[in-house]
Protein backbone atom coordinates (compact mmCIF):
# COMPACT_ATOMS: atom_id res chain seq x y z
CA UNK A 1 0.00 0.00 0.00
CA UNK A 2 2.78 2.02 0.90
CA UNK A 3 4.63 1.47 -2.24
CA UNK A 4 1.56 2.12 -4.06
CA UNK A 5 1.26 5.47 -2.60
CA UNK A 6 5.11 5.92 -3.45
CA UNK A 7 4.64 5.24 -7.01
CA UNK A 8 1.25 5.84 -8.57
CA UNK A 9 -0.25 8.70 -6.42
CA UNK A 10 3.08 10.68 -5.33
CA UNK A 11 4.11 11.78 -8.46
CA UNK A 12 1.22 13.32 -9.69
CA UNK A 13 -0.82 14.34 -6.47
CA UNK A 14 -0.26 17.89 -7.85
CA UNK A 15 -1.89 17.21 -11.00
CA UNK A 16 -4.73 15.70 -9.17
CA UNK A 17 -5.29 18.66 -7.33
CA UNK A 18 -5.53 20.73 -9.77
CA UNK A 19 -8.07 18.75 -11.09
CA UNK A 20 -10.14 19.19 -8.66
CA UNK A 21 -9.77 22.95 -8.07
CA UNK A 22 -10.23 22.81 -12.30
CA UNK A 23 -13.49 21.12 -11.84
CA UNK A 24 -14.57 22.81 -8.76
CA UNK A 25 -14.45 26.23 -10.80
CA UNK A 26 -16.47 23.98 -14.05
CA UNK A 27 -19.16 22.89 -12.00
CA UNK A 28 -19.53 26.61 -10.95
CA UNK A 29 -19.91 28.10 -14.50
CA UNK A 30 -22.26 25.14 -15.33
CA UNK A 31 -24.35 24.69 -12.38
CA UNK A 32 -24.71 28.50 -11.03
CA UNK A 33 -27.54 30.71 -11.81
CA UNK A 34 -26.28 33.59 -10.73
CA UNK A 35 -23.58 35.07 -13.77
CA UNK A 36 -21.19 36.59 -10.90
CA UNK A 37 -20.91 33.23 -9.29
CA UNK A 38 -20.09 31.79 -12.51
CA UNK A 39 -17.78 34.60 -12.69
CA UNK A 40 -16.03 33.36 -10.05
CA UNK A 41 -16.19 29.50 -11.27
CA UNK A 42 -14.20 31.32 -13.79
CA UNK A 43 -11.09 32.54 -11.92
CA UNK A 44 -11.40 29.31 -9.91
CA UNK A 45 -10.44 27.59 -13.44
CA UNK A 46 -8.09 29.27 -14.59
CA UNK A 47 -6.12 29.48 -11.02
CA UNK A 48 -5.98 25.56 -11.67
CA UNK A 49 -4.16 26.33 -15.08
CA UNK A 50 -1.75 28.48 -13.88
CA UNK A 51 -0.93 26.23 -11.39
CA UNK A 52 -0.56 23.88 -13.44
CA UNK A 53 1.61 25.36 -15.86
CA UNK A 54 4.56 26.37 -12.68
CA UNK A 55 4.46 23.51 -11.53
CA UNK A 56 5.21 21.56 -14.86
CA UNK A 57 8.45 24.06 -14.89
CA UNK A 58 9.76 22.78 -11.02
CA UNK A 59 12.41 21.01 -10.79
CA UNK A 60 13.76 19.10 -7.98
CA UNK A 61 16.34 21.27 -5.28
CA UNK A 62 16.66 23.89 -7.86
CA UNK A 63 17.01 27.81 -7.57
CA UNK A 64 14.80 30.62 -8.60
CA UNK A 65 15.48 31.77 -12.32
CA UNK A 66 17.25 34.77 -11.51
CA UNK A 67 21.61 34.02 -11.61
CA UNK A 68 23.75 35.08 -9.24
CA UNK A 69 25.29 38.39 -10.88
CA UNK A 70 27.49 40.45 -8.14
CA UNK A 71 30.91 39.49 -9.27
CA UNK A 72 32.65 41.35 -6.41
CA UNK A 73 30.40 40.00 -3.82
CA UNK A 74 30.32 36.26 -5.18
CA UNK A 75 32.94 35.09 -3.54
CA UNK A 76 31.96 36.03 -0.07
CA UNK A 77 28.94 34.83 -0.27
CA UNK A 78 29.41 31.62 -1.74
CA UNK A 79 30.91 30.02 1.27
CA UNK A 80 27.39 30.60 3.44
CA UNK A 81 25.33 30.23 0.50
CA UNK A 82 23.79 27.15 1.75
CA UNK A 83 19.91 27.21 0.49
CA UNK A 84 19.86 26.04 -2.39
CA UNK A 85 22.50 27.91 -4.84
CA UNK A 86 23.12 27.11 -8.18
CA UNK A 87 26.20 25.59 -9.23
CA UNK A 88 29.45 27.97 -7.77
CA UNK A 89 30.62 27.70 -11.33
CA UNK A 90 27.61 29.70 -12.48
CA UNK A 91 29.06 32.37 -10.83
CA UNK A 92 30.57 34.83 -13.59
CA UNK A 93 34.44 35.64 -13.50
CA UNK A 94 36.05 38.32 -14.25
CA UNK A 95 33.13 39.62 -15.80
CA UNK A 96 33.99 43.30 -16.65
CA UNK A 97 31.59 44.60 -19.21
CA UNK A 98 34.09 45.38 -22.08
CA UNK A 99 35.47 42.09 -23.35
CA UNK A 100 33.60 39.25 -20.87
CA UNK A 101 34.40 36.21 -22.11
CA UNK A 102 31.17 34.05 -22.51
CA UNK A 103 32.50 30.83 -22.45
CA UNK A 104 33.46 30.57 -18.93
CA UNK A 105 30.05 31.09 -17.86
CA UNK A 106 28.33 28.10 -18.02
CA UNK A 107 24.49 27.34 -15.97
CA UNK A 108 23.82 24.10 -15.52
CA UNK A 109 19.89 23.75 -16.69
CA UNK A 110 18.95 21.63 -13.93
CA UNK A 111 19.67 24.14 -10.84
CA UNK A 112 17.18 26.57 -12.70
CA UNK A 113 13.47 25.99 -12.67
CA UNK A 114 12.15 26.67 -15.84
CA UNK A 115 11.53 29.89 -16.81
CA UNK A 116 9.26 30.09 -19.56
CA UNK A 117 6.05 28.74 -17.35
CA UNK A 118 6.43 31.53 -14.95
CA UNK A 119 6.60 34.47 -18.05
CA UNK A 120 3.35 32.74 -19.88
CA UNK A 121 1.71 33.23 -16.51
CA UNK A 122 2.48 36.47 -15.44
CA UNK A 123 1.17 37.96 -18.32
CA UNK A 124 -1.63 35.91 -18.18
CA UNK A 125 -2.54 36.74 -14.10
CA UNK A 126 -2.42 40.54 -15.10
CA UNK A 127 -4.48 39.71 -18.77
CA UNK A 128 -7.09 37.62 -16.23
CA UNK A 129 -7.47 40.32 -13.99
CA UNK A 130 -8.28 42.90 -16.99
CA UNK A 131 -10.86 40.43 -18.51
CA UNK A 132 -12.47 39.74 -14.89
CA UNK A 133 -12.96 43.49 -15.26
CA UNK A 134 -14.76 43.56 -18.19
CA UNK A 135 -16.38 41.03 -17.67
CA UNK A 136 -17.99 42.68 -14.16
CA UNK A 137 -18.30 45.43 -16.41
CA UNK A 138 -20.75 43.29 -18.87
CA UNK A 139 -22.26 42.13 -15.84
CA UNK A 140 -23.06 45.38 -14.39
CA UNK A 141 -24.69 46.75 -17.46
CA UNK A 142 -26.61 43.46 -17.59
CA UNK A 143 -28.02 44.62 -14.06
CA UNK A 144 -28.89 48.01 -15.05
CA UNK A 145 -30.80 46.80 -17.76
CA UNK A 146 -32.44 43.55 -16.37
CA UNK A 147 -32.53 44.56 -12.86
CA UNK A 148 -31.22 40.79 -12.33
CA UNK A 149 -28.01 38.36 -12.77
CA UNK A 150 -30.35 35.37 -12.29
CA UNK A 151 -29.53 33.61 -15.32
CA UNK A 152 -33.64 32.08 -15.69
CA UNK A 153 -34.80 35.58 -14.69
CA UNK A 154 -32.86 37.11 -17.26
CA UNK A 155 -33.70 34.29 -19.90
CA UNK A 156 -37.77 35.24 -19.28
CA UNK A 157 -37.17 38.86 -19.61
CA UNK A 158 -35.42 38.37 -22.81
CA UNK A 159 -37.85 35.52 -24.43
CA UNK A 160 -40.75 38.14 -23.05
CA UNK A 161 -39.20 40.85 -25.20
CA UNK A 162 -40.42 41.20 -28.47
CA UNK A 163 -38.02 40.51 -30.97
CA UNK A 164 -36.44 43.84 -33.13
CA UNK A 165 -37.90 42.73 -36.19
CA UNK B 1 -31.72 21.40 -9.54
CA UNK B 2 -32.20 18.97 -12.35
CA UNK B 3 -29.13 21.13 -14.06
CA UNK B 4 -27.29 20.74 -10.76
CA UNK B 5 -27.42 16.97 -11.41
CA UNK B 6 -26.67 16.96 -14.94
CA UNK B 7 -23.63 19.62 -14.62
CA UNK B 8 -22.45 16.90 -11.32
CA UNK B 9 -22.16 14.29 -13.87
CA UNK B 10 -20.45 15.94 -16.23
CA UNK B 11 -17.66 17.50 -14.22
CA UNK B 12 -17.00 13.74 -12.51
CA UNK B 13 -16.81 12.55 -16.03
CA UNK B 14 -14.49 15.51 -17.08
CA UNK B 15 -12.56 15.09 -14.08
CA UNK B 16 -11.92 11.72 -14.05
CA UNK B 17 -11.08 11.89 -17.64
CA UNK B 18 -8.42 14.30 -16.62
CA UNK B 19 -7.07 12.63 -13.59
CA UNK B 20 -6.57 9.36 -16.14
CA UNK B 21 -5.09 11.48 -18.25
CA UNK B 22 -2.48 12.81 -15.93
CA UNK B 23 -0.81 9.72 -14.65
CA UNK B 24 1.31 9.83 -17.95
CA UNK B 25 2.22 13.10 -16.87
CA UNK B 26 6.02 13.25 -15.85
CA UNK B 27 6.63 12.92 -12.12
CA UNK B 28 6.27 16.46 -10.08
CA UNK B 29 9.86 18.28 -10.08
CA UNK B 30 11.35 15.74 -12.98
CA UNK B 31 14.29 17.79 -14.30
CA UNK B 32 14.48 15.49 -17.35
CA UNK B 33 10.44 15.55 -18.44
CA UNK B 34 9.76 16.93 -22.01
CA UNK B 35 9.11 20.71 -20.95
CA UNK B 36 12.14 21.07 -18.97
CA UNK B 37 14.63 19.27 -21.12
CA UNK B 38 13.23 18.56 -24.44
CA UNK B 39 12.51 14.82 -25.87
CA UNK B 40 14.78 12.30 -25.92
CA UNK B 41 16.98 11.94 -28.84
CA UNK B 42 15.30 15.32 -30.25
CA UNK B 43 16.50 19.26 -30.03
CA UNK B 44 16.71 20.09 -26.46
CA UNK B 45 14.05 22.32 -25.00
CA UNK B 46 13.91 26.06 -25.30
CA UNK B 47 14.08 26.91 -21.55
CA UNK B 48 17.55 25.40 -21.32
CA UNK B 49 18.36 27.78 -23.84
CA UNK B 50 16.97 30.67 -22.12
CA UNK B 51 18.99 29.46 -18.58
CA UNK B 52 22.38 28.81 -20.38
CA UNK B 53 22.47 31.91 -22.70
CA UNK B 54 19.89 34.65 -21.54
CA UNK B 55 22.26 36.14 -19.69
CA UNK B 56 25.44 36.38 -22.43
CA UNK B 57 22.87 37.53 -24.84
CA UNK B 58 21.39 40.29 -23.02
CA UNK B 59 23.09 40.95 -19.19
CA UNK B 60 20.01 40.16 -17.35
CA UNK B 61 20.61 37.94 -14.78
CA UNK B 62 16.34 37.86 -14.52
CA UNK B 63 15.12 34.93 -16.95
CA UNK B 64 12.32 35.85 -16.36
CA UNK B 65 12.57 39.42 -17.61
CA UNK B 66 15.01 38.69 -20.45
CA UNK B 67 12.24 35.97 -21.85
CA UNK B 68 9.87 38.59 -21.21
CA UNK B 69 10.69 41.78 -22.80
CA UNK B 70 13.29 40.12 -25.54
CA UNK B 71 12.85 36.73 -26.36
CA UNK B 72 9.21 36.85 -26.34
CA UNK B 73 8.65 40.57 -26.58
CA UNK B 74 6.23 40.87 -29.28
CA UNK B 75 3.84 38.57 -27.66
CA UNK B 76 4.30 40.63 -24.47
CA UNK B 77 3.22 43.94 -26.34
CA UNK B 78 0.44 42.00 -27.54
CA UNK B 79 -0.27 41.20 -24.21
CA UNK B 80 -0.11 44.58 -22.99
CA UNK B 81 -2.88 45.82 -26.03
CA UNK B 82 -4.86 43.38 -25.08
CA UNK B 83 -4.83 45.23 -21.26
CA UNK B 84 -5.21 48.44 -23.25
CA UNK B 85 -8.57 46.91 -25.17
CA UNK B 86 -9.59 45.36 -22.28
CA UNK B 87 -9.28 48.74 -20.50
CA UNK B 88 -11.30 50.52 -23.26
CA UNK B 89 -13.97 48.20 -23.48
CA UNK B 90 -14.97 48.80 -20.15
CA UNK B 91 -14.79 52.82 -20.79
CA UNK B 92 -17.06 51.90 -23.52
CA UNK B 93 -19.01 49.67 -21.76
CA UNK B 94 -20.00 51.92 -18.82
CA UNK B 95 -18.62 55.17 -18.74
CA UNK B 96 -21.88 57.68 -19.05
CA UNK B 97 -21.54 61.22 -19.14
CA UNK B 98 -25.04 62.87 -17.88
CA UNK B 99 -25.87 65.72 -20.69
CA UNK B 100 -22.26 67.04 -20.77
CA UNK B 101 -21.68 67.80 -16.69
CA UNK B 102 -18.27 68.00 -16.02
CA UNK B 103 -16.09 65.28 -14.79
CA UNK B 104 -14.85 66.46 -12.11
CA UNK B 105 -16.07 69.90 -10.72
CA UNK B 106 -18.69 67.92 -8.89
CA UNK B 107 -16.66 66.66 -6.09
CA UNK B 108 -15.98 68.16 -2.88
CA UNK B 109 -13.93 71.08 -3.51
CA UNK B 110 -11.93 71.11 0.20
CA UNK B 111 -8.60 69.95 0.44
CA UNK B 112 -8.87 68.43 3.72
CA UNK B 113 -8.42 64.27 3.12
CA UNK B 114 -10.63 63.25 6.30
CA UNK B 115 -13.37 65.75 6.11
CA UNK B 116 -14.50 65.55 9.95
CA UNK B 117 -15.17 62.04 8.92
CA UNK B 118 -14.28 60.34 12.47
CA UNK B 119 -14.52 56.89 10.82
CA UNK B 120 -11.94 57.62 8.55
CA UNK B 121 -9.40 59.05 10.35
CA UNK B 122 -7.60 55.79 11.07
CA UNK B 123 -8.16 54.47 7.39
CA UNK B 124 -7.48 57.71 6.08
CA UNK B 125 -4.15 58.53 7.98
CA UNK B 126 -3.06 54.84 7.44
CA UNK B 127 -3.72 54.97 3.63
CA UNK B 128 -2.04 58.51 3.54
CA UNK B 129 1.12 57.13 4.85
CA UNK B 130 1.06 53.36 3.03
CA UNK B 131 0.48 54.79 -0.62
CA UNK B 132 4.38 57.22 -1.40
CA UNK B 133 5.77 53.51 0.43
CA UNK B 134 3.91 51.48 -1.99
CA UNK B 135 4.53 53.82 -5.01
CA UNK B 136 8.10 53.87 -3.90
CA UNK B 137 8.29 50.34 -3.63
CA UNK B 138 6.67 49.80 -7.09
CA UNK B 139 8.80 52.39 -8.90
CA UNK B 140 11.55 49.46 -7.33
CA UNK B 141 10.23 46.56 -8.57
CA UNK B 142 9.70 48.12 -12.18
CA UNK B 143 13.56 49.62 -12.34
CA UNK B 144 14.99 46.61 -10.29
CA UNK B 145 12.97 43.74 -12.25
CA UNK B 146 16.44 43.09 -14.14
CA UNK B 147 18.06 41.53 -11.14
CA UNK B 148 15.21 40.67 -8.51
CA UNK B 149 11.55 39.36 -8.58
CA UNK B 150 9.50 42.03 -10.71
CA UNK B 151 8.50 44.03 -13.64
CA UNK B 152 6.60 46.06 -15.45
CA UNK B 153 3.36 44.28 -14.97
CA UNK B 154 4.01 43.77 -11.02
CA UNK B 155 4.95 46.93 -10.59
CA UNK B 156 1.94 48.93 -12.46
CA UNK B 157 -0.31 46.46 -11.09
CA UNK B 158 1.39 48.08 -7.56
CA UNK B 159 0.94 51.29 -8.85
CA UNK B 160 -2.63 51.15 -9.61
CA UNK B 161 -3.20 49.40 -6.44
CA UNK B 162 -1.74 53.01 -4.63
CA UNK B 163 -4.93 54.70 -6.20
CA UNK B 164 -7.23 52.29 -6.06
CA UNK B 165 -6.18 52.30 -1.85
CA UNK B 166 -6.57 56.05 -2.33
CA UNK B 167 -10.08 55.80 -3.31
CA UNK B 168 -10.94 53.20 -1.28
CA UNK B 169 -9.58 55.19 2.04
CA UNK B 170 -11.39 58.61 1.00
CA UNK B 171 -13.24 58.40 -1.78
CA UNK B 172 -12.72 58.18 -5.67
CA UNK B 173 -12.35 62.21 -5.86
CA UNK B 174 -9.28 62.24 -4.21
CA UNK B 175 -7.21 59.38 -6.41
CA UNK B 176 -9.11 61.34 -9.03
CA UNK B 177 -7.78 64.58 -8.31
CA UNK B 178 -4.09 62.66 -8.12
CA UNK B 179 -4.66 60.62 -11.55
CA UNK B 180 -7.47 62.12 -13.38
CA UNK B 181 -9.28 60.25 -16.50
CA UNK B 182 -7.80 62.23 -19.23
CA UNK B 183 -4.76 61.84 -17.26
CA UNK B 184 -5.02 57.72 -17.24
CA UNK B 185 -5.98 56.92 -20.46
CA UNK B 186 -3.05 59.16 -22.02
CA UNK B 187 -0.99 57.20 -20.00
CA UNK B 188 -2.67 53.85 -20.88
CA UNK B 189 -2.27 54.78 -24.89
CA UNK B 190 1.44 55.85 -24.03
CA UNK B 191 2.68 53.26 -22.38
CA UNK B 192 1.49 50.67 -25.73
CA UNK B 193 3.33 54.16 -27.70
CA UNK B 194 6.46 53.12 -25.64
CA UNK B 195 6.85 49.90 -25.95
CA UNK B 196 5.94 49.56 -29.99
CA UNK B 197 8.22 53.10 -30.64
CA UNK B 198 11.39 51.36 -29.22
CA UNK B 199 9.97 48.40 -31.42
CA UNK B 200 9.70 50.66 -34.56
CA UNK B 201 12.76 52.31 -33.58
CA UNK B 202 14.31 49.24 -34.48
CA UNK B 203 12.93 49.05 -37.52
CA UNK B 204 14.45 52.46 -38.31
CA UNK B 205 17.71 51.78 -37.70
CA UNK B 206 17.47 48.56 -40.07
CA UNK B 207 16.75 45.75 -37.62
CA UNK B 208 13.47 43.40 -37.09
CA UNK B 209 10.91 44.72 -35.45
CA UNK B 210 11.70 44.67 -31.47
CA UNK B 211 15.53 43.37 -32.43
CA UNK B 212 17.13 45.80 -29.49
CA UNK B 213 20.37 44.54 -30.53
CA UNK B 214 20.66 47.27 -32.67
CA UNK B 215 20.02 50.03 -30.39
CA UNK B 216 23.27 50.14 -29.21
CA UNK B 217 23.83 53.51 -31.30
CA UNK B 218 21.12 55.43 -29.60
CA UNK B 219 22.19 54.35 -25.62
CA UNK B 220 25.38 54.23 -26.64
CA UNK B 221 26.64 51.08 -24.80
CA UNK B 222 29.53 48.93 -24.95
CA UNK B 223 27.42 46.46 -27.02
CA UNK B 224 24.34 44.80 -28.27
CA UNK B 225 24.06 42.87 -24.84
CA UNK B 226 23.96 46.57 -22.49
CA UNK B 227 21.53 47.93 -25.42
CA UNK B 228 18.97 44.48 -24.72
CA UNK B 229 19.12 45.39 -21.02
CA UNK B 230 18.41 49.52 -21.90
CA UNK B 231 15.17 48.54 -23.70
CA UNK B 232 13.70 46.00 -21.72
CA UNK B 233 13.93 48.88 -18.72
CA UNK B 234 12.00 51.00 -21.27
CA UNK B 235 9.45 47.99 -22.14
CA UNK B 236 9.04 47.39 -18.93
CA UNK B 237 8.21 51.16 -18.12
CA UNK B 238 5.99 51.33 -20.70
CA UNK B 239 4.11 47.99 -19.75
CA UNK B 240 3.75 49.55 -16.03
CA UNK B 241 2.29 52.86 -17.34
CA UNK B 242 -0.70 50.95 -19.14
CA UNK B 243 -0.95 48.03 -16.54
CA UNK B 244 -1.36 51.19 -13.59
CA UNK B 245 -3.51 53.38 -15.74
CA UNK B 246 -5.52 50.70 -16.75
CA UNK B 247 -6.00 48.95 -13.21
CA UNK B 248 -7.50 52.04 -11.77
CA UNK B 249 -9.51 52.73 -14.78
CA UNK B 250 -11.38 49.12 -14.29
CA UNK B 251 -11.68 50.09 -10.65
CA UNK B 252 -12.84 53.92 -11.19
CA UNK B 253 -15.54 52.20 -13.66
CA UNK B 254 -16.76 49.52 -11.83
CA UNK B 255 -16.85 51.30 -8.48
CA UNK B 256 -18.69 53.81 -9.49
CA UNK B 257 -20.82 52.77 -12.17
CA UNK B 258 -19.33 54.36 -15.04
CA UNK B 259 -20.33 57.80 -13.54
CA UNK B 260 -16.94 58.44 -11.49
CA UNK B 261 -18.42 60.49 -8.94
CA UNK B 262 -20.16 58.58 -5.72
CA UNK B 263 -17.91 55.12 -5.62
CA UNK B 264 -19.01 52.45 -3.41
Amino acid sequence: MDNFFQESIAPHFNFWVYVVIMMIGLWAVIAKNNLIKKLIGLSIFQSAIILLYVSLGVKDGAAIPILPHHEEHADAAAPDAGQAAPAPDAVPVSESHRGADHADYAVDPATIVNPLPHVLMLTAIVVGVATLGVALALAQRIFAEFGSLEENELLIQLKAEPTDE
Amino acid sequence: MIAKIYATIAVFITGSLLIYGVSDFPRFGDARSPANAGVEGGAGSISEYYITKSYADTKVPNIVTSVLADYRSYDTMFETVVIFVAGMSIFAILRTFRSGAPLVENFRKDDSFIDGDHQRIIVGTTCRLAVPVVQLFALYVIAHGHHSPGGGFQGGVLLGASYIILALADDLAAALRRLSEARYLMLAAVGIAIYSGLGFLCMLLGQNFLDYGVLEAVFRTDGPEMARSHSMLGVEIGVAATVMAIMFAIYANLASKGTLKKAL
